[in-house]
């Protein structure tokens, strides 16, 4: 019986595994040598090289890309979390005026279309002179981090017992002296989630990127990856190597922070 | 005396009222900046016609809209975003369920399981496209090395869209899994051992007890998914670029198209529009849906 179970355990993993295959392909395709790269069969390649990578690092925009979209990506979450915990707090703990109608207000946000938001944001970041800057990617970003920021936490801070915060009132905690000392430290694994999502958002946003971007001052990766340019034909392996590179973050989450993000999306979206 | 602490407590309600103002306005400052005057310009301007490289920019009242009756090419998009948005969440729904039964009573690795499931879903749009671009290749491509085919995937016009919505289905799927697992493992085990002494087989305690407690999570993941698919516009774009021949052209393509390639501002937003007022539309038919549920409950 047990023995059954660890077969069809593994029979999982493996169908699993089998669904992981086209990045997995990708990842393999990154390691072939050029020559190999449209003779299939055979799957599995005469060597393995890093040629593409070094053409990646050497001729193409994708490392400045990297760079603007992991120092974008921070700037949007902590922009999303600073905005948006204090406003979670007081939406959670105290008399914020029409409280009910902003917070419909902020989840019927998170579901506004990009790409109707598009035009009036690239005619606002034109007329502020921000095209083609980190600012004009991080606001972008932030308008559809921050509802999604303030929905959580404040499901979050909900939860913390009310008794805790009355407490450090009579001890003389201030209202921000309550927020970072009793909701903070609780809500803790709530925000890290919640951050962990926001900067996975912004790392693979891609229509607000392409729109208010223009060039390498400022692209992110999906947008470097998207223009991937070929000359004569079209370049799969270093395009390859440019998609695993753009696919780190996700992967480091998916594998070192799984719990983190489970927690989050789950929180995201399961309504009592 | 009683007075007085009437008027200490408004006093401390009052205090209680400005920090609140306090804490949110910077947010609320933000949002209506960023996200709220936006969603409300986008209808101003769909109703002008705006091109910026020849400095026009006049009022035109519903001409867009009037316009879209009679477009073939709006017609179309709507057909195909529709044709997308069914097609992809009804796969996803079933292949997710299917899924998260598999994984509920997995022991060994299941960090290993959920890693390599939400994979697909963590990857940005753009990457699953180019690795599906490079999986449909014609010449070297997996899809076509395994069916032994020689199939033009993206340049078909009645197999691209299939291909985009399978590109679509790998990436969601694993969100409309997790949700059901999740689900799933919160059912205590004494439902189903009630269920087994009363005869019930693997079917009937499928469709008896685990779809009935999995529905209201399916419901939600529901809207979130065809929202999202309603939304979409990474993975086309860079995988089918609309094409072969419109075929897989969704209105947000449209759209983004309309806006900053042929740079008819007006013309564009009036189509967003369109996707904000499909967006809503569901949004407002699935709360309904719930609301009468929880009555009901």
């Amino acid at each position: 019986m047990s023995r059954r179970h660890a077969l069809v355990d593994v029979a999982v993993l493996a169908a699993l595994l089998l669904y992981a295959t086209p990045f997995l392909w990708q990842v393999l395709t990154s390691f072939k040598p050029e020559a190999e790269l449209l003779r299939v069969p055979p799957l599995w390649p005469s060597r393995l090289t890093l040629a593409h990578y070094e053409v990646v690092f050497t001729q193409s925009t994708v490392p400045i890309a990297l760079w603007n979209s992991l120092a974008t990506g921070v700037m949007t979450t902590l922009l999303a979390c600073a905005l948006g915990v204090p406003a979670a707090f007081a939406l959670a703990t105290l008399p914020v005026p029409a409280a009910g109608g902003l917070m419909l207000a902020i989840v019927a946000s998170t579901a506004f279309p990009q790409i109707a938001t598009v035009s009036p944001l690239y005619l606002l970041m034109r007329e502020l002179g921000l095209r083609d800057t980190w600012t004009a990617v991080v606001l972008a970003d932030a308008s559809f981090a921050l509802p999604f920021v303030i929905w959580l936490m404040t499901r979050f801070m909900r939860e913390v017992p009310k008794a805790l915060s009355e407490a450090a009132a009579l001890d003389g905690c201030g209202r921000i002296g309550t927020l970072v000392r009793i909701h903070l430290p609780l809500t803790a694994p709530g925000l890290a989630s919640v951050a962990l999502l926001t900067f996975l958002f912004a790392w693979n946003e891609f229509l607000f990127a392409f729109t208010f971007t223009a060039t390498e001052a400022s692209r992110t990766v999906p947008v470097a990856l998207a223009l991937f340019p070929g000359v004569f034909e079209v370049p799969w392996g270093d395009i390859a190597a440019a998609s695993i590179l753009a696919s780190i973050p996700p992967v480091v989450i998916v594998i070192g922070f799984q719990r983190w993000l489970v927690r989050g999306l789950l929180a995201g979206s399961l309504t009592e | 005396m009683p007075s007085s602490g009437r008027h200490r407590l408004t006093r401390r309600e009052r205090a209680e009222r400005r920090a609140a103002i306090a804490f949110v306005t910077p947010a609320v400052v933000t949002l209506a900046a960023l996200t709220a005057a936006p969603a409300l310009w986008v209808f101003w301007l769909s109703l002008r016609e705006r091109l910026p490289v020849f400095g026009i920019d006049r009022f035109v009242g519903g001409a867009h809209y009037a316009f879209f009756a009679t477009d073939p090419r709006f017609w179309s998009a709507l057909r195909v975003t529709g044709t997308f948005t069914l097609v992809s969440v009804a796969i996803e729904l079933v292949l997710g369920v299917a899924v998260a039964l598999a994984l509920r009573g997995q022991r060994i690795g299941r960090r290993t399981a959920l890693a390599l499931l939400l994979l697909a879903w963590a990857l940005p749009g753009v990457v699953t496209a180019r690795v599906f671009e490079w999986l449909y290749q014609p010449v070297a491509g997996l899809v076509n090395v395994v069916l032994g085919a020689q199939l033009n995937w993206l340049g078909d016009p009645s197999l691209a869209l299939p291909a985009l919505i399978a590109a679509d289905v790998w990436r969601t799927m694993p969100f409309v899994a997790l949700f059901c697992y999740a689900r799933l493992l919160t059912i205590p085990p004494a439902v189903y051992e009630a269920a087994s002494v009363d005869g019930a087989g693997a079917v009937a305690t499928l469709r008896f007890v685990t779809l009935p407690m999995l529905a209201p999570v399916l419901l939600v993941t529901m809207l979130f998914r065809t929202l999202d698919a309603l939304r979409a516009f990474d993975i086309m774009y860079v995988l089918t670029g609309g094409g072969p021949a419109g075929m897989t052209e969704t209105l947000t393509v449209y759209a983004y198209r309309s806006l900053f390639q042929t740079l008819r501002l007006g013309f564009g937003s009036a189509l967003g529009v369109v996707v904000f007022a499909l967006v809503m539309l569901v949004a407002a038919a699935y709360l309904g849906v719930l609301r009468r549920q929880d009555r009901a409950a």
